[in-house]
């Protein structure tokens, strides 16, 4: 190195009290204010597992590993069947929801009045009172749906006659499961499970899912991610705004949907379904961000997030660089945002669902700065949006030019949640979301933005600096 | 030669931004005069004083850019206006106000000053060795103001930094100037061929401002932090320093100011001093005259000396003034006529440590048992710093006046309470006092003290005693208190300023022995 400060001109990074900045630029001294804050929020063994593991080569090089993998993997959504048949390992005493692992009587009410449903859907109760005894009675088994290759939004869950979306990611040729979104107003999701509820599924079950499966038949597979990048730039962020995504995906399946031996009124009904629900690219880019994440996970030494839910009670996130079956959890947040009229803050249950599957694959909240109408939806301005899409680059590995913002002079957007980032620079990932009542089957109260709870993330590092500090 | 004046219309720019775009043209070669500003009412005026005025410019708003060159030639003009077309365009595109906005992590520092190559340290010094190292890794100088960094971190640092070819000023470096540039705590000090290491802040202040003060001027001054030359450390920076000072063409005069090192530090230290081709000034603070001598070097006792020997090796014809000036005198002999028998013993308040051993130095020889916090002799240390029935010099910027408060240097009236029960001690004759300006330092030093300090002569007056204050303002004309300014709220006040720190402590001496001229 040949470069001596003494020849050069001065270009100073100030540090901490920025008095000495401001008499920087009295000399004209070029000069960026840097206003610091203890790394870790101060906590000694977290500074010492970041001190192990910050520049660390393997760390690096498995980390680019990583995010090579959730850029290149490829989503089609191929077919659509029942959970039972399309998921392997579901069996029909089965019930797949979101989030990290929670035992029945741990849930949160949405939860619980969707698994109510989802009994007396399959048969296996009469009435909510007599499902409610099964559900805690021991014969049923429940798994998150992130340990079956499946993804749920908000209640998340998963039962076995329940007709799934089936993707496959063509690049590394995993598969990706997520049921068919149900509309807004009083749907399983949210915990509602009255007939009319129940009825809607019987429906999915039994006409849309047929008559996708058939349409889907006559396809190559219809590319998601082609529909993602391309809905980024017409004002989605393809978590809480499918608007775009929905009508691409519309005008893909359409032509195919009338090369069916439907009737009429059956395809008038069907893609009806579709048109009417903005929403139903949701639960396309949820299962298409999970096989990519799902193929990026178990790389060794990576510190990148493959996956982050809550259940209504905790969040969890998992990390590649570790055991599929561990979860670092911590107890959810509540979402600030709007509500719709006639609910408060106390009518929210907390942060729940899946859906921040997509915030982990770089979309949803972290693409923000792509949705400028979203602030109308979660609350904010504009430039706040952009503001949380440009942030997510301090802890992330990555920019992902197939997922380019607009707004930012179609920057890739940061992808690849390094949890050392996190720990380091003190800023969480964003995620924009739904809020659920928490009575069961009340609905959607609000939505607004909301932060995994720190802990997830210092959990995480301890342990990872325990099980590569051993190994070493 | 050629002028040419560009307006644009409403085109605002802030005025940081074109400040030191101004700068940057006024360095380009061929260029005379530039003046790159907001057409306000003061910078038309400005154009109008550097003649560079047109019908054009007077008619313009504050709303309009004018570019204004003076150049030697046509070509040197056009390629001005290219530069600051580019320079301001980009900062509109590309950086989007980014330019001096705060950023929250070290990466989007970088990202917003890519070509970064110090960083200033001022965050708690538990965390302070982890950002050091974050940014020597990065490849960036490092200036360390925090204390409270370990010894074991410091020795690896300064260590990693050498081996990287950077430079790492501190911890607990107060002062530095590199290029001109004043860092942390630092006086506007002409360029000149002086090059300054040191492991004392105020040290390094007082010898640069002394130099600017007598004419001369200064290349760089590293700081290298107090502990360097200590066993443990073994003066690693001030050995960088030394090296890079030899290696650099416009430092002909190399100045090392700190306490006497360690023995075995003081042996490496004087060693390569051997080597140097340039004339080197070696002050250690009531350090071993012979030993440096030996050296090649020349040695100075205290800062005062160090300024002068430095100019003197620089330029041999240099004639220094020592004359205490006519005025001054007369206020000395007027205040020794006042003073009651009662009133014995000197009082110094420093908010410089360097300086009031210094005054330690100086005194000492002058007036007796002296007394002081910053005293390494057993005899003259003052442990229990509340008593005052001696010559007492105190270094109110110890950790034991700030702890949870500013130092003195950026809130003087820290000092204020000391002052007044210093008046009111029938023993006390002579209050001495340092004053220090420049950046870094609060912006009107003597206008906190100033209130207190009438209050502290009128107390005195009311028991039939006449208080005679002595203060000395470390700061050069160009400092942004004003020097003169601040110098004559003192007078105003009846205190005797003096042009340097060791004169103030020569001055109050003479009036504490009686020593009518």
């Amino acid at each position: 190195m040949n470069t001596n400060i003494l020849n050069e001109e001065l270009r100073v990074i100030n540090i901490g009290t920025s008095t000495f900045k401001t008499d920087l630029d009295l000399q004209n001294v070029e000069s960026v204010q840097y206003d610091w804050r203890p790394p870790a929020g101060g906590n000694k063994e977290l500074i010492e597992a970041l001190d192990f593991l910050q520049d660390k080569e393997e760390v690096e090089k498995a980390n680019q590993e990583t995010i090579k993998v959730i850029k290149e993997a490829h989503p089609f959504l191929v077919d659509i069947d029942q959970a039972i048949t399309a998921i392997p390992g579901m069996h029909d005493k089965l019930i797949l929801h979101s989030g990290p692992p929670i035992k029945w009587s741990d849930m949160c009410g949405p939860v619980k009045g969707a698994i109510i449903g989802a009994l007396i859907y399959e048969g296996l109760a009469d009435d909510a009172e007599s499902a409610e005894v099964l559900a805690g009675s021991g014969e049923i088994d429940y798994a998150p749906a992130h340990q079956y290759s499946a993804v749920g939004p908000m209640a998340g869950i998963i039962s076995p006659s329940m007709p799934v979306h089936i993707i496959e990611n063509r690049t590394h040729g995993n598969k990706a499961y997520c049921t068919v979104n149900e509309g807004l107003g009083k749907v399983l999701r949210f915990g509602a499970n009255s007939p009319e509820v129940l009825e809607r599924l019987k429906w999915i079950e039994t006409v849309f899912a047929p008559a996708l499966k058939q349409a889907l038949k006559l396809t190559n597979g219809i590319d998601l991610k082609s529909i993602t990048s391309q809905s980024l730039h017409m004002g989605d962020e393809c978590h809480n705004r499918n608007k775009a995504s929905t009508s691409l995906f519309y005008r893909e399946i359409i032509d195919y949907f009338l090369q069916t031996d439907l009737n009429k009124a059956e395809l008038r009904e069907v893609t009806a379904f579709i048109k009417e629900n903005e929403h139903y690219f949701l639960n396309l880019s949820m299962p298409a961000s999970k096989s990519a994440l799902d193929a990026a996970h178990g790389i060794k030494y990576s510190t990148i997030v493959t996956t982050m839910a809550r259940n209504g009670v905790e969040f969890g996130i998992r990390v590649s660089g570790l055991d599929k079956d561990k979860w670092f959890t911590a107890p959810a947040n509540f979402v600030k945002g709007m509500f719709f009229p006639g609910y408060t803050e106390e009518d929210a249950a907390p942060d729940l669902g899946d859906s921040t599957i997509t915030e982990t694959m770089g979309i949803g909240g972290f693409a923000m700065g792509a949705s400028p109408a979203i602030v109308q939806f979660v609350g904010g301005e504009v430039q706040d949006a952009t503001n949380y899409s440009a942030q997510m680059y301090e802890i992330t590995a990555g920019e992902n030019s197939n997922y380019s913002i607009p707004a930012l002079n179609f920057r890739g957007g940061a992808f690849g949640i390094d949890i050392r980032k996190v720990i380091d620079t003190n800023i969480l990932p964003v995620i924009n979301t739904g809020m659920a009542h928490k009575k069961a089957g009340v609905g959607q109260v609000g939505a607004g933005i909301v932060h995994p709870p720190v802990a997830c993330f210092e959990k995480a590092m301890i342990d990872f600096v325990k099980e590569y500090k051993g190994g070493n | 030669m050629t002028i040419k004046v560009l307006i644009e219309k409403n085109a605002y720019h802030d005025s940081v931004t074109l400040m030191s775009l101004s700068g940057k043209v006024m360095a380009k070669e061929g260029v005379i005069e530039a003046v790159v500003s907001m057409a306000t009412e003061m910078n038309k005026e400005l154009l109008n004083n550097i003649g560079l005025v047109t019908e054009e410019s007077q008619s313009a708003t504050e709303n309009d850019l004018i570019i204004a060159v003076k150049a030697e030639n046509e070509q040197v003009i056009e390629d001005v206006f290219t530069f600051v077309d580019e320079e301001l365009n980009a900062k509109k595109s590309g950086k989007n106000k980014k330019g001096n906005q705060a950023v929250t992590t070290f990466n989007a520092a970088l990202n917003a000053l890519p070509e970064a190559n110090l960083a200033v340290i001022s965050v708690p010094g538990e965390y302070a060795a982890r950002e050091a190292r974050l940014a020597l890794n990065k490849g960036l100088n490092v200036m360390l103001f925090s204390d409270n960094v370990s010894l074991e971190d410091e020795k690896e640092l300064k260590e990693m930094a050498v081996e990287k070819n950077l430079l790492v000023m501190g911890p607990d470096c107060g002062t530095a100037m590199i290029n001109n540039t004043g860092l942390c705590f630092a006086n506007s000090v002409k360029k000149g061929g002086i090059g300054l290491v040191a492991a004392s802040g105020t040290g390094l202040q007082e010898v640069a401002v002394q130099i600017d003060r007598m004419g001369y001027g200064v290349t760089h001054a590293i700081g290298t932090g107090g502990r360097d030359l200590s066993e443990a450390i073994g003066g690693i920076m001030m050995l960088e320093g030394l090296k890079r000072l030899e290696a650099d063409e416009n430092t002909k005069v190399i100045t090392l100011i700190s306490k006497p090192p360690a023995k075995s530090v003081q042996e490496k230290i004087l060693h390569q001093v051997k080597e140097s081709t340039k004339p080197v000034v070696v002050c250690f603070l009531d350090g071993d005259k012979d030993e440096v001598e030996a050296s090649g070097a020349r040695f100075a006792s205290n800062l005062i000396d160090a300024a002068k020997l430095s100019i003197k090796a620089l330029d041999q014809s240099a004639v220094f003034n020592d004359d205490t000036n006519e005025h001054v005198t007369a206020q000395i002999n007027e205040d020794i006529s006042k003073l009651s028998d009662s009133q014995q013993f000197i009082k110094g308040l420093f908010c410089g440590g360097t300086l009031t051993a210094e005054a330690l130095s100086v005194l000492r020889d002058k007036v007796g048992a002296v007394k002081s916090n910053v005293a390494k002799k057993a005899e003259e240390v003052l442990s229990d710093t509340s008593l005052s029935d001696t010559h007492i010099l105190l270094d109110m910027g110890d950790d034991e006046f700030t702890k949870g408060r500013p130092h003195p240097m950026i809130e003087p009236n820290l000092r204020n309470e000391r002052i007044i029960k210093e008046a009111e001690n029938p023993n006390t004759a002579v209050l001495l006092l340092d004053f220090e300006l420049g950046y870094g330092a609060h912006i009107d030093p003597v206008g906190e003290s100033i209130d207190t300090l009438s209050e502290a002569k009128n107390s005195a007056e009311k028991n039939g005693r006449h208080l005679s204050i002595v203060a000395y303002i470390c700061g050069t004309a160009k400092d942004k208190q004003g020097l003169s300014e601040q110098e004559n709220k003192l007078r105003n006040a009846g205190v005797i300023v003096a042009q340097s720190n060791a004169e103030a402590s020569v001055i109050a001496a003479s009036i504490t022995d009686r020593e009518v001229n």
